[in-house]
């Protein structure tokens, strides 16, 4: 038997052939019990206004309608913010905050019917003035959502004076919507006592089943949270299931029955957060290679009306408003803005994007600025080994590999003598422009919260050698319970599959983190490997207690198990520590060392490692209607030893074309009323199969290895690749530049939609 | 009047199915997950635009059965009369183990959060079933209504390579079916008029377009239902009543596409795929754009007339034909009348559709020798968008002078609208670079376009002005102007 599906292998996805068959149950497939009613949000009209009263009685005169549940019902703590920040009601009161906040919800015993019966609420508001975006919100002085944060290293003023260079910009920033496949779900059953039990599409199971519990007012042991997996998270469920879960739990409560809730495209998209855009304003200065020696910055967001994680959210992105550049002097701040709009949230990359693009515009300016490569202001400004290697928050880098990612790829790309050919053609003044960007990503690994860096696995071997896995974190389609089952496998010496991977819930393993923050296997993965161990050594124990001291060296391989000379099976050798009364099942736990953060203060080491990447896009764009094709794309990114090559490179690639939809394609588009009017797919344009680039090359550092203790010198690797999509916005960039013989660096805003390209073009031609 | 039946018969998967209780507004995703429990059929949108509802529906077309991918989440239920529905429960290899397609699939790492797998499946599958050794650009074809949010696609992109080393569609279980499901399927259809109901709530499905006419006379208010890629969503999305509704596409006479007496005449019930062939062949210009009209699923369901009858000022085809200068023709129990197109949209919402009328079908004059011709689109995204921009133009060029002109454009005003001054400023003027820039000039004072989620108004005039310019550069300069696939 071979070492089937252990770690650094490309097994494929634990789910892969229940997916490919339709029998993969996700939230809403589960079996309904006889008599599940069905709830349905009634949603604000207006940005914001004062709520006078509700007319429910056409709601509840409707067909097939059971009930209503408003902010009346709650039995416990009307609040669902995961910072518990206590500005995020079920249900409001007495104010409305944005278009689209949900303000009821009506139960019916069938969704149709709970729909159509939502429409039929009279509730009776008086507009008041909304502050809809960052600018509005920055011009009227405030107010911020949750505290700012302030990054400080040195002297950014004095070295913004003296230096020999210095330019001023600013950035439009565009958010994104998840376009989860899977629309948000939660289904709760009632149970005897206080006893409820939730199914839900979440990435925080733990959060859920607290806040259900504080808003339905009983104890957490009350509550559980299931999940199997999701249709897709990346960030937009990790605190925006709550709502869902509280109206489907309390509506279960109040009428004794199994309630599901599942809002339809349009609500999902306009009830639900989204990431921040952002309103960037810089100020570098540079010597005459294009070398920094100062950065001030403010990195204002829209968050919406409650904190939400807009904190940690503004936060991370002056984390990384350095990307992999050293600022000698450096003065970088947060204005997480409150605006009536719907609440911003996590997602992929969690602010870090931001602050990477806006590190990038620098150094694109710069280069024209000085008539340079661009490529070779970010070289000049790579932290240094040993050197030039701190950074804003004062975390030393210790573990910088960008160089070399940089120039292997610079080297694979062909980048210099494909940026020469590209600006040649372009001489020739034709109506289509090509333009070519290599961009590299550093990004910070950890939850900023340091509390999050801990989990715990439940792991049970079965007397016919079966295992069972449980772990805390969820499957949203990144592949986690593949890699932590072939810890698990490694861990045993035995096939992959005589792991089972079961769904995650609150009732195995308790307070958990979110999966988020690219730590799933990190955290998971060493806490499957701590459970593994510890039976592990009971095995060997009872191995030397039976057979004597020669079976010290106990070896687990091949799916055998080797003891002093002699040779088991492994089933014939669990069994027989089952027989013996060896205990086989062991709950695991992890938490992160070294990282400490002193948010006061702006200092400490908030991140573990960093992990490293970079891109080369080629992109043509048509100058008389701005539309625009990626080429060619080639990465190069750093996942340390990767535990599953095939999923690794799954989320490479999926990372950079959905940052690329972020940046080209995907745009939110608000009225003067605050009504979101890119609301669904039929408006809303995430990449298609015809937007991948024409060629795509993809590979992983495989020199690589993580020189901190991660679960086998592993690299997260959700977040990271998200920003290699950046490549794309400046090579559009580079193309629109032609126009003006690249004299200018042309203000370019995200996203950059064939209407901002064209109109980057025209402001150049004039 | 035609005799009638009161239920619905379709086979789904392996089985017969017959309801007499359905509504007009009843859709077919619903159907397989609530009542059927199928739920490998995932609701992602409900408005036709993510393909994670994807499913096979098998139709006879002159008594031969063709499989086509559909949105499940806008079809209605009572349509499905004389089909046969597959979806990805039904999929299996030769061998009764996984399907070609799904087994690449699985090999090649194309799942990931596994929502939109069974979708791009069947897609796949349907690829599979036409070509299987696909290229690059049918894939794309092929995968233009299927959203994946999690791999990029580039491992979906393998799979569709690798499927054809798998196995052979011509040992498919469907193929090996085909006798006995086009059998069944044909005993189905008895000729009648269908007329189905639950409560109020009736659909109607006539039995020829000569009792289609009878039913409108009969119920000028119904809704006319062709491809559902509308209507579908005034459902789901907008839960507007469409009762009593009346159905027609399955009415083989409204789906015709023929070219005689130097005419193409395209039946109001054909589909966009269903015209594709035929339009392409005679309008080479039409065969890119064509693939730019929504997904592939919604093209194998929305039809040319449906485009043409809602009055959408954005929909992709009216001003390509209108540039063809395409007739109208409409009819109703009273008899039928021609008209050109273009005077068919009268203001927005409002367009000359008598009362039990219908759009019978649109005709385009073939000889069209020495005529340029040129169709564009503009939209955010590629594939599968709306338009923020559409131009069908048609110049006559006669000895290096422009004979005739007719511009017309999509998504500039509350119709598609011909652009008589640009018109104008080209007309007798000779073919050259100066000519385009006056009617691109002369364009402002055709059009004051609105601002909106998909353009500004702003971003619209440049486009529009700048197409002239694209066409003069294409067909003046033979310059490359566009980029791949546009």
């Amino acid at each position: 038997m071979g070492k089937l599906g252990h770690t650094g292998t490309p097994a494929p996805h634990d789910s892969a052939i229940k997916q490919v068959t339709g029998r993969a149950d996700y939230t809403d497939d589960i079996p309904e019990p006889i008599g599940t009613l069905h709830a349905y949000l009634g949603c604000a009209e207006v940005a914001r206004g004062r709520i006078e009263g509700m007319d429910l009685s056409g709601v509840l005169a409707a067909e097939g309608v059971v009930g209503v549940i408003t902010h009346e019902d709650i039995t416990g703590h009307n609040d669902i913010s995961a910072v518990h920040a206590d500005d995020e009601p079920v249900f409001p009161v007495s104010e409305v905050e944005f278009h689209g906040q949900p303000l009821c919800a009506v139960v019916a015993t069938s969704r149709d019917l709970a729909r159509r019966a939502a429409e039929l609420a009279k509730i009776e508001i008086t507009p008041l003035e909304p502050v809809l975006t960052t600018r509005e919100a920055l011009a009227a002085g405030g107010p911020d959502v949750t505290a700012p944060l302030k990054l400080e290293r040195g002297d950014a003023a004095e070295g913004l004076k003296s230096a020999q260079h210095r330019l001023a910009g600013q950035m439009e920033i565009g958010g994104q919507d998840h376009m989860y496949l899977e629309g948000q779900i939660a289904f709760a059953m009632p149970g005897e006592d206080d006893d409820m039990v939730i199914h839900a599409s979440t990435q925080h199971p733990t959060e859920a089943q607290m806040i259900a519990a504080q808003v339905l007012g009983v104890p957490a042991n009350a509550v559980v949270v299931n999940v199997r997996r999701m249709g897709g998270g990346f960030g937009g469920k990790e605190s925006q299931m709550n709502l869902f879960c509280c109206v489907a739990a309390l509506a279960a409560r109040k009428f004794g029955q199994a309630v599901k809730i599942r809002p339809d495209r349009d609500q999902d998209m306009t009830a639900t957060g989204k990431r921040h855009d952002f309103s960037a304003d810089y100020e570098v200065g540079f010597d005459g290679e294009g070398r920094i020696t100062a950065v001030e910055a403010q990195l204002a967001a829209r968050c919406g009306f409650a904190a939400d994680l807009s904190g940690p959210v503004t936060d991370r992105a002056l984390f990384h408003a350095d990307n992999a550049y050293y600022y000698p002097n450096v003065r970088l701040t947060s204005r997480p803005m409150k605006t009536n709009t719907v609440s911003n949230t996590a997602f992929r990359g969690f602010g870090g994007p931001q602050g990477v693009i806006m590190a990038e515009r620098m150094m694109e300016e710069i280069a024209y600025k000085l008539g340079k490569d661009p490529l070779d202001i970010r070289k000049a400004n790579f932290y240094g080994v040993g050197e030039r290697d701190v950074t804003p928050y004062h975390q030393t880098v210790e573990d910088n590999i960008i160089a070399r990612v940089v120039e292997e790829l610079e080297e694979s790309s062909d980048y210099r003598a494909r940026r020469d050919a590209i600006m040649a053609e372009n001489a020739k003044g034709g109506i289509l422009r090509r333009g070519i960007a290599l961009t590299p990503v550093k990004f910070g690994i950890s939850f900023t919260a340091t509390w999050y860096n801990q989990a715990g696995c439940l792991l049970h071997v079965y007397k016919d050698g079966s295992i069972m896995l449980n772990h805390g974190g969820t499957e949203m389609g990144q592949g986690l319970n593949t890699k932590v089952a072939q810890v698990v496998a490694e861990a045993f010496g035995v096939d992959l599959e005589l792991v089972k991977i079961t769904k995650t819930t609150t009732e195995k393993v308790p307070n958990t983190s979110a999966t988020a923050a690219s730590s799933g296997s990190d955290l998971n993965g060493m806490a499957a490997l701590d459970a593994a161990e510890q039976i592990k050594a009971r095995l060997v124990a009872h191995a030397a207690e039976k057979w004597g001291d020669v079976c010290n060296d106990v070896q687990f391989a091949d799916g055998k198990v080797l003891c002093g000379g002699e040779e088991f099976g492994w089933r014939e050798f669990i069994a027989q520590a089952y027989a013996d009364r060896v205990q086989l099942s062991a709950a695991g736990f992890y938490k992160t060392p070294k990282i400490h953060w002193d948010r006061a203060k702006g200092q400490g080491r908030p991140f573990y490692y960093f992990a490293y990447g970079a891109a080369c896009s080629e992109v043509e764009i048509d100058t008389l209607t701005g539309e625009c094709r990626v080429l060619r794309a080639d990465i190069l990114h750093d996942v340390g030893r990767s535990l599953n090559p095939a999923v690794d490179r799954g989320q490479v690639e999926g990372a950079f074309i959905q940052g690329m939809g972020w940046l080209t394609t995907e745009e939110l588009w608000w009225d003067e009323a605050g009504r979101l009017r890119t609301h669904a797919p039929s408006t809303y344009k995430i990449p298609l199969a015809s937007d991948k680039p024409r060629e795509f090359n993809v590979r992983l550092a495989e020199w690589s290895e993580n020189p901190e203790r991660t679960i086998k010198r592993s690299k997260a690797v959700g977040e990271p690749p998200f920003m290699l999509g950046i490549s794309v916005f400046e090579a559009i960039s580079h193309a629109v530049a032609s126009v003006a013989d690249y004299k200018t660096c042309p203000r370019l805003d995200a996203p950059a939609t064939p209407e901002r390209i064209l109109m980057a073009v025209e402001r150049l031609k004039r | 009047m035609a005799k009638e039946r009161r239920e619905i018969r379709f086979i789904l998967n392996g089985s017969d199915v017959r309801l007499g209780e359905v509504a007009a507004q009843d859709t077919l995703l619903d159907f397989l997950r609530n009542a059927r429990r199928l739920t490998g059929t995932k609701e992602g949108c409900a408005e036709g635009d993510c393909g994670a509802c994807t499913v096979l529906v098998g139709r006879l077309v002159k008594g031969r059965l063709r499989y086509e991918t559909v949105n499940a989440c806008i079809r209605f239920l009572a349509t499905l009369d004389g089909c046969h529905v597959v979806t990805i429960e039904h999929l299996r290899g030769a061998d009764g183990g996984m399907h070609p397609v799904q087994q690449a699939m699985v090999e090649a790492h194309g799942s990931q959060c596994g929502f939109c797998t069974p979708g791009i499946v069947m897609s796949l599958y349907a690829l599979w079933m036409q070509s299987a050794a696909p290229s690059d650009a049918e894939i794309e074809t092929a995968l233009q209504g299927n959203l994946c949010r999690c791999t990029g696609y580039e491992p979906i992109f393998k799979a569709a390579r690798a499927a054809a080393e798998l196995g052979d569609p011509a040992a498919d279980p469907l193929e090996a079916e085909r006798a006995d499901v086009t059998g069944r399927l044909k005993a189905m259809a008895d000729g009648a008029r269908v007329t189905v109901s639950r409560g109020e709530d009736r659909a109607i499905l006539p039995a020829d377009v000569a009792d289609l006419a009878d039913v409108l006379a009969k119920h000028p208010e119904a809704t006319i239902v062709a491809g559902a890629t509308d209507v579908g969503l005034w459902v789901t999305k907008f839960l507007k009543p469409i009762s009593p509704a009346v159905f027609v596409g399955h009415l083989s006479d409204l789906r015709q596409v023929d070219a005689k007496a130097a005419r193409l005449r395209i039946g109001a019930g054909a589909s966009y795929t269903d015209a594709e062939a035929a339009l392409a062949r005679a309008f080479p210009h039409l065969g890119p754009y064509w693939k730019r009209i929504a997904g592939w699923q919604v093209r194998n369901m929305g039809t040319v007339g449906g485009n043409i009858a809602n009055g959408s000022p954005i929909g992709d085809t009216p001003p390509v034909l209108i540039a063809l200068e395409a007739k109208l023709h409409l009819r109703s129990a009273e008899g039928t009348r021609e008209i050109p197109l273009e005077d068919f949209f009268i203001d927005y919402g409002k367009q000359d559709l008598r009362a039990g009328e219908f759009v019978e079908a649109v005709e385009i004059p073939l000889a069209q020798e020495g005529v340029r011709h040129a169709a564009y689109k503009v939209s955010k995204r590629r594939d599968e968008d709306i338009t923020a921009v559409a131009a069908g133009f048609a110049l006559r060029v006669e000895n290096g002078v422009i004979a005739d002109a007719r511009l017309v454009f999509g998504g500039m005003a509350a119709v598609p609208k011909r652009a008589a001054q640009a018109e104008a400023a080209l007309k007798g003027q000779p073919f050259d670079a100066a000519s385009f820039e006056r009617a691109a000039q002369a364009l402002a004072e055709d059009f004051q376009p609105l601002t909106d989620w998909r353009a500004s108004a702003e971003y619209r005039r440049l486009v529009a002005a700048n197409l002239l310019r694209r066409f003069w550069a294409e067909e003046g300069e033979g310059a490359k102007a566009r980029l791949e696939g546009v």
